[in-house]
C-alpha cells in the first residue's frame, strides 16, 4: 500500500475533477459515496482509480439521496467521507445535508455547477448558489466556498475538509463545469509540508465500550416534540455558526480602495473581473473588484467598508440575480447604486465587462 | 413495590415504558431485536438506525449506539456506516412506508449489491405516524385515510411484497424472512438468523414483521389481533423466503 499520495509539492497540469479527487487523497479523506453526474463524473473516475492503491473506499449509490445520506453514515462513523455531485444531484442532496446541518454531521461535498432549471446544460453555470447556500428546510448552517481556479479546488477541497471537521457543519467547495471539466496548472502538494495538519476526526457512532455499562449510548436524534424545544435547538445551532462566522469567512479584494466603479463576481467569474479592472485600470478607470471565497457566510463587512466610498456596484453572475440577492442582505441599508450583469448558465469574458463598463460612464 | 417487568438485557431501561401507542406491534419487534441482540452478545457492536414514522420513536430504545435518519433514509444511512466500519452490526429499522415506497430504491439496491446489514421492517398496512394513509402493503379493500371507500386495486395496485421482492433481486448469501407478532417466538428466530448473517459476512439480510396498528384501523383487541393473524397472512405469507445456501422459493 502506498503510503502519501503526493510528496512535498508538485507541479501538474490537470482537469478540475482530477483535482479533486487528488485534493481528497492529499486531505486524507477515507471514503467518497457518489452517483454519476455531468460535470462531476471524474471526481469518481480518479478516485476509484487512485484511492484502491492508498487504501481508501469508494461506493457508488443508487442516486444523489443515498449518496448523500451515505456519506452522513460514513462521516457519523468518524471516517472523513465526502460525495460530488451537480445541478438535479444537488438537488437530491440537499435532503441529507440538512440532516447534516441539524445534527451537526461534517460532511464535504463538492459541487461542479451546471446548468439549470431542470436537466438544462452539463456545461456551466453559477445557478446553484441559492441552493448549495439554502437548499434546505432550515436557516443555512453550512459554510460554502467558492473557488475560481484549480489552485483553489485543490486548497479549498483540503480546508473544507479541516473546517468541516473543526466547526461540524457540512462544507461545500462550489466549483462548477468550467473549473471540472479545462485543464490548468496548478502545484499540489503534501498538507503537511505547508503545516497543514489534517484535524482529527471522531465517531459519533460505534464507540469503544459496552453502551449502558462501559459509557452511555450514543442516541442521536434530529426529531424534537415541541415548538419551544426546536427553537431553543436551532437557535443554539445558529448561535454556534454565528460563533464560527469571523473564523471562517474569506474573500478577496481588487484595487478598491481607490475604486468608483467596483465588480461583484464569485467563482470563476472573478477571473474575467480581475481582468477587466486590469485593462480598466490602463485606461485610467477607476474599477476595482471585491471577490467572496465563502459565498457562505458573506464578508458583508468588509462589503459594507467598500460602499461607503464606491459610486457604483456591478454584479456580474452567470446566473440570474443568484449571487445579487446575497449581496443586496449583505449590504442592506447602503444607498450605493446597483447594476446587474446577468448571464444564466454562460460564462462572462472580461472584454465583455470592459465593454459594459464604459458604456455606463 | 414496583416490579419492573423482564426486558431484554440492551433495552434502556430508563426510556421506558416506549412511546408506542398501546397494542402497537413496535414494542413486540423491538423486544424480539433486543433478545436477539443480547443472545448474539453484539450489543457493543450494534449501530441502531431508525427511519421517520412511528419507528423514529426507537431511536433512544436501547443502550446500542443509535441514530434518527430521515423517512426513507435509514437503509443508505446505515448501509453509510457499514462501508466505513465494517466491523459493526449495522441494523435499519423501518416502517413499510420507508422500506417500500419512499425508501424502495434504497432497499432494492442494498438488496442488490449484497450490502452486509440487517434491515427489519414494520408492517401494520399504513401511514401509522402520519395518520393511518394508505400504505403500499394496505390490503385490498382496507379503509384508510386516503382509501376512504377501500383500496381499489384496480387503480391503487395490490400490496406489495416485499420480502418476496427483496428475495428475488438479493443475490446468494443473502437472508429474507417474513415474521409476524403474532408468532414473536419464530420472528425473534427469523431477526437473530439475519443477524447472524450479517456476522458471517453472508450479504443483506432482511425481515419483514407483520404487525398492528389498533390506533389507525380503529380496532379493539380482539379485532387487531385477528386482522394480524387472519386477514394479513393471506396476503403475506410467513416463513423464510431465502437462506444463505438455499435457493428461494
Amino acid at each position: 500500500m502506498l503510503e502519501k499520495p503526493i510528496g512535498g509539492e508538485k507541479r501538474v497540469f490537470m482537469t478540475g475533477n482530477e483535482v479533486v479527487a487528488w485534493a481528497a487523497l492529499a486531505a486524507e479523506a477515507d471514503i467518497m459515496y457518489g452517483y454519476p453526474i455531468t460535470p462531476q463524473n471524474e471526481v469518481m473516475h480518479y478516485w476509484t482509480r487512485l484511492a484502491p492503491k492508498y487504501g481508501r473506499s469508494f461506493l457508488q449509490t443508487e442516486d444523489e439521496i443515498s449518496a448523500g445520506f451515505t456519506t452522513c453514515g460514513g462521516v457519523l462513523s468518524g471516517k472523513r467521507a465526502f460525495t460530488a455531485t451537480a445541478g438535479p444531484g444537488n438537488i437530491l442532496m440537499q435532503e441529507s445535508m440538512t440532516m447534516a446541518e441539524m445534527m451537526r454531521i461534517p460532511t464535504v461535498l463538492v459541487v461542479q455547477q451546471r446548468g439549470g432549471p431542470s436537466t438544462a446544460t452539463v456545461i456551466y453555470s453559477q445557478q446553484e448558489v441559492t441552493m448549495t447556500c439554502f437548499g434546505g428546510n432550515g436557516e443555512g448552517l453550512r459554510i460554502v466556498y467558492s473557488t475560481c481556479s484549480h489552485q483553489e479546488l485543490y486548497d479549498y477541497t483540503i480546508k473544507a475538509f479541516n473546517v468541516a471537521w473543526k466547526y461540524r457543519f457540512p462544507v461545500f467547495v462550489l466549483g462548477d463545469g468550467y473549473q471540472a471539466k479545462m485543464r490548468e496548472s496548478l502545484k499540489m502538494y503534501d498538507p503537511a509540508t505547508k503545516g497543514i495538519k489534517m484535524v482529527e476526526t471522531q465517531p459519533s457512532l460505534g464507540l469503544a465500550g459496552v453502551p449502558g455499562v462501559d459509557r452511555e449510548p450514543s442516541h442521536l436524534r434530529n426529531t424534537y416534540n415541541t415548538e419551544e424545544e426546536l427553537c431553543e435547538v436551532v437557535t443554539n445551532l445558529v448561535k454556534e455558526y454565528n460563533k464560527v462566522v469571523p473564523e471562517v469567512v474569506e474573500y478577496e479584494t481588487f484595487e478598491t480602495e481607490v475604486a468608483e466603479i467596483v465588480l461583484l463576481g464569485h467563482g470563476i467569474v472573478t477571473r474575467a473581473a480581475q481582468a477587466a479592472v486590469k485593462t480598466l485600470r490602463e485606461q485610467g478607470i477607476k474599477v476595482g473588484h471585491f471577490r467572496p471565497i465563502t459565498i457562505h457566510p458573506f464578508a458583508a463587512d468588509e462589503l459594507r467598508a467598500i460602499c461607503k466610498h464606491a459610486k457604483k456596484l456591478i454584479v456580474i453572475e452567470s446566473a440570474q440575480g443568484q449571487f445579487e440577492r446575497i449581496v443586496k442582505e449583505a449590504i442592506y441599508g447602503e444607498s450605493v447604486p446597483m447594476e446587474s450583469y446577468f448571464k444564466p448558465g454562460q460564462g462572462v469574458t472580461g472584454e465583455e465587462i470592459v465593454e459594459y463598463v464604459k458604456k455606463g460612464l | 413495590m414496583s416490579v419492573v417487568p423482564n426486558m431484554p438485557k440492551s433495552w434502556r431501561e430508563e426510556t421506558k415504558p416506549h412511546k408506542f401507542c398501546p397494542g402497537c406491534g413496535h414494542g413486540l419487534v423491538l423486544k424480539a431485536l433486543g433478545e436477539a441482540i443480547d443472545e448474539l452478545a453484539i450489543q457493543e457492536k450494534v449501530v441502531f438506525g431508525c427511519d421517520i414514522g412511528c419507528s423514529l420513536l426507537s431511536w433512544d430504545f436501547f443502550n446500542c449506539d443509535s441514530v434518527q435518519t430521515h423517512h426513507g433514509r435509514t437503509t443508505p444511512v446505515v448501509t453509510g456506516v457499514k462501508r466505513a466500519r465494517p466491523d459493526r452490526i449495522c441494523i435499519a429499522y423501518m416502517g413499510d412506508g420507508g422500506g417500500y415506497a419512499i425508501g424502495a430504491q434504497h432497499l432494492v439496491n442494498a438488496a442488490a449489491r449484497n450490502e452486509r446489514i440487517t434491515a427489519i421492517l414494520v408492517n401494520n398496512c399504513n401511514y401509522g405516524m402520519t395518520g393511518g394513509q394508505m400504505a403500499p402493503t394496505t390490503l385490498p379493500g382496507m379503509k384508510t385515510q386516503t382509501s376512504p371507500y377501500g383500496r381499489d386495486t384496480d387503480s391503487m395496485g395490490y400490496p406489495t411484497q416485499g420480502p418476496e421482492m427483496v428475495a428475488a433481486i438479493a443475490r446468494e448469501g443473502a437472508y429474507v424472512a417474513r415474521g409476524t407478532v403474532a408468532n414473536v417466538r419464530q420472528l425473534k428466530r427469523y431477526i437473530k438468523s439475519a443477524l447472524q448473517n450479517q456476522i458471517d459476512g453472508n450479504g443483506f439480510s432482511f425481515v419483514e414483521a407483520l404487525s398492528g396498528c389498533p390506533t389507525n384501523w380503529s380496532t379493539n383487541a380482539q379485532k387487531t389481533w385477528e386482522f394480524i393473524e387472519k386477514e394479513m397472512p393471506q396476503y403475506f405469507k410467513v416463513g423464510e423466503i431465502k437462506t444463505p445456501g438455499k435457493k428461494g422459493e
